[in-house]
């Protein structure tokens, strides 16, 4: 390695400046959730009254399982509409629709939430008084517009992993009698399943994180996390919101850490066989 | 192919397809209707565009929504593309460096680092967003360390103000910026590092002259990301922002929540797509090289 | 004085030692070899000469100056580099006028400097193509302009000939010591191919785990190798082991010693080998005056105008012989031949 390029003063400096700054308000925020006194700004002695106070909060619990069926089922279509579309885009290169087909997947990506999520309302108001479904909204809609945006994810991630495959280990199991559905379902998708993992987890946490299209999209009957925590964001800074914060922050690094740790490991495996 | 059945080939472009075109592309064409219809008191909120009357069918087509958008709204648009560029800028140059120091760490720490990028991004964007209220208010511990110091007087306007949305954009969208220079930073051969170092070029050139050309396509896929959900984004502004906060996102939610002005609402939306047609048609052809690189 | 003088040079990376106390001297207008096995140092050596690296220990001195501790844009040596790193973003002439450039040479002589380089090496007509755009010869092409347009004292050339197909190789062999005939600069090349280093060097220094080895003429190299391990890794070897005695090499294949070339200076008893290349061997049916040993042919590899005859011993040491394939027309599998050398062409190693 050349070491001296680029400096190694200027580059520890670089990377100290810029996780600070990635840091910083994380750290204080949970940092102020074990604060005792109720003021969010003058450190009181350390207490874990919030987290108590947050169990007995039905509001946010009701809202923390809405997010988390959301979650998981949307995640779940995402990744099964996903995984088909990210096959279909680097198997089939020639396909009637194939470049509406691509702009439709990448789009979702880049358009504003703000106006997916109008969109989608408006599609779901229309359906109801046009075919009568769906029936209102709440959590049916949000789940299907949650995987609408995760598909599209998951898509991306199936199709980098696939740009990297070696598609003679299909040939050879096509050679050696394999069907044509067996060589998906025992070859392609087991050598895909990091994408698959990620791509899933991806899904959930982005449902779990949505705000805007949850807000257009959901009924009365439905309040997402999100969608408590923004209102009572909005009213200002309370300690019982840094305590929810904390545990979504330290739950969400856990399973990410798991799934990157997870995923590195078969990384070396793979690397060490092959 | 040979690998799939035409049965199973229909199911994986069908499946895909069809959820994407009721649940995307639909919904947008709806969208361009109504921002041609008339906003009404009724439910919903706005008249269809063709309505059977005794003397035949009635159009109820109108561009008012957008002559009104062209009057009024013009400076929200200039002020969000604004925003999104000035915030684009400071991801680039807070960005680059840091993109670069961690494609030059040593192997372990890469991923370390690498990792410590993304898990702002997996972790909730409101969580982030609210974090820093707590950082910017004026009891909040910056003014409080800045007066402590005494080197202010009084607590900063830190707050609800065009500060704290830049900082708070610049915060947010900052990994997508990282993660596209490190990918392409990565990507660099080294040994063209080596040689222009052996052709006499100092640290300094090497960047200027090497570094950064070839990792333009990097460059202007960060900025693409950063710059484009910028535009529209609703969560950061309507958290951090004051009430002279002019942002795109922002209108598009008062129109619809508060003055239940569906056709505005959607008509503010279209002008939105077609002021990003051209960043998202370049960030797609970006995302599908990295996709397929 | 000699151009490059490196002095006990170590250089070592996390566990292993890449370098290890080399010194070697290299004179004004050579083709110096280094050559040896992938791992073996010599990359890193090339490296540490163009300043890609720094040494833990010794000196590296180029024309009187101490390099030691130059940067690398500081030093007056070029190198082409082993995948040509070629700038993707710069043309062909772009790329050859990369160094003039940070020179700060004006435009004019910049321009007339890179036309001469790139009819050096034959090049002119493609001054405005992207690297992309060649083949591997002509990128290679490119690649030796651009590190010879600013005249450096030292030219450093890594595996220059590895990146392209056999025939295109032989040809660029030629061209490579034509120019550097012609422009007189001195070469350090880079190379784990002997018949490369060979053919092309003027002097070669072979390396092994990150010691120099032996260094001398290719003929010396060849004919006169110092160690089991040079005359085996520089081209094919017979190597027959044993003890010495009073009249030659014990060795349990043969009824009676080998006999030795010439007058040796060592202790009877004593452990060595003795090396004899292919091309030296001789083959009949019948004994013939002198030492001969019996072995029976297993194959024989056709190769064009030569052949490589494999044999057996009856205790089942392996040798090879390279004839002329019209001389190995006779043999067949199994056949029983004589094989048998002049004393004087064998190699003693106490190594």
């Amino acid at each position: 390695m050349t070491g001296g390029r680029g400096g190694a003063g200027f580059r520890l400096g670089a990377l100290a400046l810029g996780f600070g700054f990635l840091y910083l308000p994380i750290a204080v925020l949970v940092a102020y959730s074990f604060n005792n006194s109720r003021l969010v700004t003058i450190w009181g002695g350390f207490s874990t009254r919030w987290y108590g106070a947050l169990i007995e909060n039905e509001k946010f619990l009701a809202a923390a399982l809405t997010s988390l069926e959301i979650g998981i089922m949307a995640a779940s279509l995402a990744l099964v509409l996903g995984t088909c579309a990210g096959l279909a885009m680097n198997r089939f290169t020639r396909f009637r629709g194939r470049l509406l087909f691509g702009f439709m997947l990448m789009a979702p990506l880049v358009v504003p939430e703000i106006i997916l999520g109008l969109a989608l309302l408006l599609l779901f108001v229309a359906a109801q008084s046009w075919v009568g479904w769906p029936a209102g909204r709440g959590m049916l809609t949000v789940t299907i517009a949650h995987a609408t945006v995760g598909a599209c994810f998951v898509a991306v991630l199936v199709r980098a992993q696939l740009a990297g495959f070696d598609r003679s280990l299909d040939e050879a199991a096509l050679d050696l009698g394999a069907r044509p559905f067996a060589v998906l379902w025992q070859i392609t998708l087991p050598e895909i399943s990091p994408a698959l993992i990620s791509g899933w987890l991806l899904a959930f946490t982005l449902s779990l994180d949505d705000l805007v299209i949850a807000s257009f999209v959901s009924g009365p009957a439905a309040t997402t996390l999100p969608m408590a925590v923004y209102s009572s964001v909005r009213v200002g800074v309370t300690p019982e919101i840094n305590a929810l914060a904390t545990l979504f922050l330290a739950t969400v690094s856990a399973l990410v850490a798991l799934a990157f740790w997870v995923m590195a490991r078969q990384e070396r495996r793979r690397v060490r066989a092959g | 192919m040979t690998s799939v059945t035409p049965w199973l080939r229909r199911v994986l472009i069908g499946l895909p397809f069809l959820w994407l075109a009721v649940f995307f592309l639909l919904p947008l064409l709806i969208v361009a209707g109504i921002s041609v219809a008339q906003s009404e008191d009724a439910i919903p909120p706005f008249a269809p565009l063709l309505r059977a009357t005794a003397a035949g069918l009635e159009s109820h087509v109108t561009l008012a929504n957008y002559r009104e958008l062209a009057h009024g709204c013009l400076v929200v648009y200039g002020s969000s593309l604004g925003n999104a560029a000035l915030a684009t800028l400071i991801c680039l140059v807070i960005g680059y460096p840091v993109a670069f120091a961690i494609a030059r760490a040593p192997g372990m720490w890469r991923h370390i680092l690498l990792f410590l990028v993304m898990l702002p991004f997996w972790t909730s964007f409101l969580i982030r967003v609210y974090a820093w209220i707590a950082l910017l208010q004026p009891s909040g511990l910056i003014n409080r360390l800045l007066l402590g110091a005494g080197l202010v007087e009084e607590p900063l306007p830190l707050l609800y103000n065009a500060f704290s949305v830049q900082l708070g954009l610049v915060y947010s969208y900052l990994p997508f910026m990282i993660l596209p220079l490190y990918g392409s930073l990565t990507r660099l051969d080294e040994s063209l590092l080596d040689a222009a170092s052996d052709l006499g070029a100092r640290p300094w050139r090497v960047f200027v002259a090497v570094i950064l050309p070839l990792t333009l396509p990097g460059v202007a896929a960060g900025m693409l990301l950063v710059f484009i959900p910028a535009v529209g984004e609703f969560v950061i502004p309507d958290l951090l922002g004051g009430p002279d906060t002019l942002m795109i996102g922002r209108l598009v939610w008062q129109e619809f929540f508060e003055n239940v002005d569906w056709p505005a609402a959607s008509a503010i939306a279209v002008a939105l797509v077609a002021v990003l047609t051209a960043p998202l048609l370049l960030a797609q052809r970006f995302l599908a090289r990295e996709g397929t690189a | 004085m000699a151009l490059l003088e490196i002095v006990a040079a170590s250089k070592s990376f996390a566990t292993t030692e890449a370098v290890y106390q080399v010194s070697l001297s290299v004179e004004r207008g050579e083709f110096f070899a280094l050559l040896g096995p992938s791992g073996c140092g010599k990359t890193t050596l090339l490296r540490l000469i163009a300043g890609f690296e720094t040494l833990d220990t010794g000196r590296i001195v180029i024309d009187g100056d101490d390099m030691t501790e130059v940067p690398p844009y500081a030093r007056p040596v070029n190198m082409m580099f082993q995948s040509y790193a070629l700038f993707p973003h710069l043309d062909v002439a772009g790329n050859v006028a990369f160094g003039l450039k940070q020179e700060g040479m004006e435009r004019r002589r910049r321009d007339a400097r890179v036309a001469e380089m790139l009819a050096l090496v034959q090049m002119s007509d493609f001054s405005r193509r992207r690297p992309h755009e060649l083949s591997g010869g002509q990128k290679q092409r490119v690649a030796l302009a651009r590190a010879l347009a600013k005249m450096p004292k030292l030219l450093l050339l890594d595996e220059p000939l590895a990146a392209l197909d056999r025939k295109l190789r032989e040809e660029t062999r030629l061209e490579l010591t034509g120019i550097q005939e012609r422009v007189g600069t001195t070469f350090v090349v880079v190379t784990h191919d002997q018949e490369e280093a060979l053919g092309m060097a003027s002097r070669i220094a072979v390396m092994n785990r990150g010691r120099l080895v032996q260094t001398g003429s290719p003929a010396d190299i060849y004919e006169r190798p110092n160690s089991r391990f040079v005359a085996d890794f520089v081209g094919a070897v017979n190597l027959f082991e044993g003890a010495l005695d009073a009249s030659g090499l014990a060795i349990p294949d043969a009824d009676r010693p080998i006999p030795l070339p010439g007058a040796l200076r060592v202790s009877p008893g004593m452990r060595v080998a003795l090396a004899l290349r292919p091309e030296k061997l001789s083959l009949s049916p019948e004994h013939p005056a002198g030492f001969a040993l019996a072995a029976t042919v297993q194959s024989i590899g056709y190769q064009g105008g030569q052949s490589t005859v494999h044999l057996a011993t009856a205790s089942g040491l392996r040798l090879r012989a390279h004839l002329p394939s019209h001389a190995a027309q006779g043999l067949a599998r199994g056949a029983a031949v004589w094989a048998s050398w002049a004393p004087a062409d064998a190699v003693v190693l106490t190594e």
